[in-house]
């Protein structure tokens, strides 16, 4: 699959600051950012380029675009840049900028950031630490190739000078060439300092005293608190009218705002605005809106998944992402075949922060206040929503309070920024948590179907795999969208995953936009996006193969994991392709015990995966160890065992954490979530219905990581994509029953059971 | 108008006395580090104490604390860094740490009546606590090493002997 168009990485990274030490380009903006992770000294700075300056004092600011929403991912890029700077860590200051064209697009997601960060901030460190020496040994009077740079300090033999004295003496060298940096020598792993290790992340500290500051704590004086009153529909509600004569009477009512969107993003909206949040909250409750409903109001699952089961059977629907000759021809010739449909139901992303955002004008901006994922794709849209280029407008950056992807769509920024414009004072927006889940771009349910064609010996021979959902990317960011085979656009976040590293013979891969999900509903990317689903079907489907053909499950796979073909990988990202995934699968299942004799209804499951994309290939399996109980149906998870292959880690402890909340993810959606669309909304607002993992329900988890110095990859999302079929398929070999729905709900497994 | 007292400070509601504490402690008292996340008790991101017990924030009105002692995660380690929170930090805990102040507050409360709870006991304590980033292992981990460190004695119970 092609990546969709991302960041450049070229010049404008690379912008040196045209004077010599004291350019202050940027720093200012970074004096006042919110979230600032260090000592500040706000002197004069050296900036060799856009992501880091160094001060008189010799303290290290380093620029983060990426939001900081639990992944600690200030502290990885700063440790990046520090590393080969050879700078003093505790020197270091992390701040998290505002928006700003000078920073290229801003997003957070995919599980890109250490990624796509890690060529550029790793050569950024080394031109900092090349001018540095340079600079210091004139001031020692020696050669530069006499000299090292360690911890903030330019040395020569037992003589020293520090950053921050050879940035105050200044004419250090602040231009490199494009062919410069890509010579530039990025140090081996063995020189490593920074990178790797234990340490701590820098966020952490001002979470557990209450001094972080997230989205929903921003304010300004003078600034008017709103609820919404959401209309029925996310798209298409017009509002008719609006009965006030009851929020009259609660104190600190201020009236209220139908809003008129020119973006088009919030139809039907109208805002109740107080003087405190209870206020709004209040007369939300007593406000009397009546609205000409959206004609998706009366949709619900059935349908959604009628229209997916109807574009699966089109074999003219749809873009082929994988399009290999011979896929009929293999399953008229074949020996035997299979074909399964799985679904998986609405999943929301509950983030703890409810959305929210506080807009204002001031100085002729237009400033925004509230956590955002992806602040270049809301931009233009704000822009278009208040009448004003983008250019004045500014989005402030917060902690988020749980990302998950729900932040990556801006709109809830849109509202506020409305309400400010039509009252011309502040206005902070909170959603209560039944709010942000009816207005939640959720993950859409999905439908697939896997068809497989066998032949001598049991070999696979063709692979056919059709999946239907809602395309997020081509409601929100179509630009975003790549093209098939047959010249149609996709959604790569609701399909990667299908074009998994199996040597599977004659292969085709069609993803289908649920054109009804589409208009019902905004869907969203939720942690793991495509990944996260397809593998439901590509990992069941696979035991299903292996069991029909009475093949061990672990050794049909791996002998699909050949590594041949296009499944060999190439440099940078993905050296040594399917069979590094063939050595997590194999490691996992050494660890779980595969093979070994387990109790009557306990049963092991494996899946493997290769994360998120397949030119970023993340190698993770799991192997989940689960108990059925026969009568009633219920699954219980003892234990999960995953081994992940991520290349170089930088931040141990925090690729560690990352793995665990993402496993955790994957048990919480494959037994405890999954939402209900009916009658054009989600039915479950909160946690009386909606019910994620609580720590009660945490199974034992042993996460490896394969010791590896390859290029670094993402690590946020891939444990999510592993955990469901490793469950179901342990629940088939526990009792025999196949379950293909997810969450997986003890009657599905009694009705397998009754047809195992 | 209710009057209580607040991380040591007293303080009188100038507002309806039927709105929630956590609102009164947000926007009136400026303390936001308590967190709003369900507004129905079932999170937990609103916890914080009312003469040393845990309780949800979202869910209390003012009215109902009149004459009494709140402490927030701001006031927790009474001016230094208290032993749960320490705890916290060691087992590197929090992830977007949105829900941490009121995970943190229920341990607290936990150890300060329970000083060696078994695993059962903190997933008694802690399963109204909703962790979306799921770091539930090492707040599991962060309650052990606080209850290894003597968290009952910590600062944040000094200070209440003391007052």
């Amino acid at each position: 699959m092609n990546r969709p168009l991302l960041p450049n990485p070229g010049r404008r990274r690379f912008l040196i600051a045209a004077g010599a030490a004291g350019a202050a380009f940027g720093f200012a903006a970074a004096a006042e950012a919110a979230v600032s992770l260090g000592p500040y000294s706000g002197a004069a700075a050296f900036e060799p380029s856009l992501w880091y300056a160094i001060d008189a004092q010799g303290i290290v600011t380093v620029n983060v675009v990426r939001a900081e929403m639990g992944q600690h991912v200030g502290t990885a890029l700063a440790r990046i840049v520090a590393d080969e700077l050879e700078a003093d860590w505790d020197k270091v200051r992390i701040v998290h900028v505002d928006t700003d064209p000078k920073w290229g697009l801003m997003v957070t997601g995919g599980s890109w950031s250490v990624w796509q960060s890690y060529p550029f901030l790793s050569q950024a460190g080394a031109a900092g630490r090349i001018a540095l020496i340079e600079a210091g040994a004139r001031m020692l009077d020696v050669p530069a190739s006499s000299c090292i740079a360690r911890k903030g300090a330019v040395l020569a033999g037992k003589r020293s000078v520090s950053y921050g004295d050879i940035v105050a003496r200044g004419g250090l060298r602040t231009g490199f060439t494009e062919k410069e940096l890509a010579a530039l020598p990025i140090k081996p792993a063995a020189e490593r300092r920074l990178i790797g290790g234990e340490f701590q992340a820098r966020d952490i500290p001002a979470k557990t005293n209450g001094s972080a500051v997230f989205g929903i704590d921003a304010k300004i004086a003078g600034m008017v608190y709103a609820r919404p009153v959401l209309p029925p529909t996310r798209n298409e509600s017009k509002v008719v009218s609006v009965d006030e004569s009851g929020a009259k009477a609660v104190p600190g009512y201020r009236g209220h705002l139908v809003l008129d969107d020119p973006s088009g993003t919030v139809p039907g909206w109208v805002l109740a605005l107080g003087e405190s949040f209870v206020a709004a909250d209040r007369a939300v409750r007593a406000l009397k809106v009546t609205w000409e409903n959206g004609p998706t109001a009366k949709v619900s699952d059935a349908d959604l998944q009628a229209r997916a089961r109807a574009l699966i059977a089109d074999e003219a629907a749809g873009s082929l992402v994988v399009n290999d000759p011979g896929v009929e021809a293999a399953f008229a010739a074949a020996r035997s075949k299979i074909e399964a449909e799985y679904a998986t139901d609405a999943a929301l992303h509950f983030q703890m922060e409810p959305l929210n955002a506080l807009a204002f004008e001031r100085n002729g901006v237009f400033e925004i206040h509230t956590g955002n994922q992806w602040q270049s794709l809301i931009l233009p849209t704000l822009a278009k929503a208040l009448g004003r280029p983008e250019t004045s407008i500014v989005m402030k950056t917060y902690l988020l309070g749980g990302g998950f992807g729900r932040r990556l769509n801006g709109d809830y920024a849109v509202p506020a920024a409305l309400a400010a414009k039509a009252l011309g004072k502040p206005v902070k927006l909170v959603f209560t948590r039944e709010d942000d889940t009816l207005f939640d771009s959720f993950r859409s349910p999905s439908l697939q179907r896997v068809r497989m064609a066998f032949g001598e010996g049991g070999q696979v021979t063709a692979m056919d795999h059709a999946a239907a959902a809602g395309w997020p990317t081509e409601v929100m960011a179509p630009f975003f969208m790549p093209k098939g085979a047959n010249d149609r656009p996709f959604d790569p976040f609701a399909i990667s995953g299908a074009n998994h590293w199996y040597n599977v013979g004659a292969h085709r891969v069609r993803a289908l936009s649920n054109d009804l999900a589409n208009r019902a509903f905004r869907p969203g990317w939720l942690r793991s996006v495509g990944p996260g689903w397809t593998n439901w079907a590509v990992e069941s489907a696979m035991d299903e193969a292996a069991h029909a053909m009475g093949r061990d499950p672990l050794a049909f796979r791996l002998m699909m994991l050949d590594g041949a073909g296009r499944n060999a990988g190439s440099a940078p990202n993905s050296v040594g392709g399917a069979k590094r995934q063939a050595v997590v699968l194999s490691r996992v299942a050494k660890a779980a015990g595969w093979g070994a004799g387990l109790p009557a209804g306990v049963g092991l499951g494996l899946a493997t995966t290769f994360g998120q994309e397949r030119d970023m290939p993340t190698w993770t399996a799991c192997a989940a160890r689960v108990r059925v109980d026969r009568q009633t149906g219920e699954v219980k998870v003892e234990k999960l065992h995953l081994v992940v292959d991520a290349g170089a880690i930088i931040h141990p402890d925090g690729a560690r954490a990352q793995m665990e909340g993402a496993a955790l993810w994957g048990l919480s959606l494959a037994l405890h979530e999954g939402a209900t669309f009916r009658d054009g909304r989600i039915q479950e607002t909160n946690l009386g219905d909606y019910t994620p993992l609580r720590m009660s329900d945490v199974p034992d988890l042993t996460i490896d990581f394969v010791d590896s110095d390859h290029a670094p990859v993402g690590l946020g999302e891939p444990a999510t994509t592993v955990v469901a079929p490793a469950i179901g398929n342990a629940i088939f070999n526990a009792v025999g029953a196949r379950v293909r729905r997810l969450p997986i709900r003890p009657d599905a497994v009694l009705a397998a059971l009754k047809t195992a | 108008m209710a009057k209580f007292e607040v991380n040591g400070r007293n303080v009188q509601n100038r507002g309806p006395d039927d709105a929630p504490l956590l609102w009164v402690l947000r926007d009136e008292l400026g303390l936001t580090g308590t967190k709003f996340g369900c507004g129905v008790g079932q999170c937990g991101a609103c916890t914080v104490h009312v003469d040393g017990q845990a309780i949800r924030s979202c869910l209390t009105p003012v009215s109902a604390i009149d004459g009494m002692k709140v402490t927030t995660i701001e006031g927790l380690g009474a001016g230094g860094v208290h032993p749960v929170q320490a705890a916290w930090v060691e087992a590197q805990a929090p992830q977007c740490g949105y829900c941490q102040s009121g995970q943190i507050m229920q341990a607290a409360a936990l150890l300060s009546a329970n000083p060696n709870p078994t695993d059962a006991e903190i997933e008694a304590a802690m399963d109204g606590n909703l962790c979306r980033c799921m770091a539930y292992l090492r707040i599991r981990k962060a309650v052990k090493l606080a209850a290894r460190k003597g968290a009952r004695s910590g600062p944040a119970r000094k200070a209440e002997l003391r007052s």
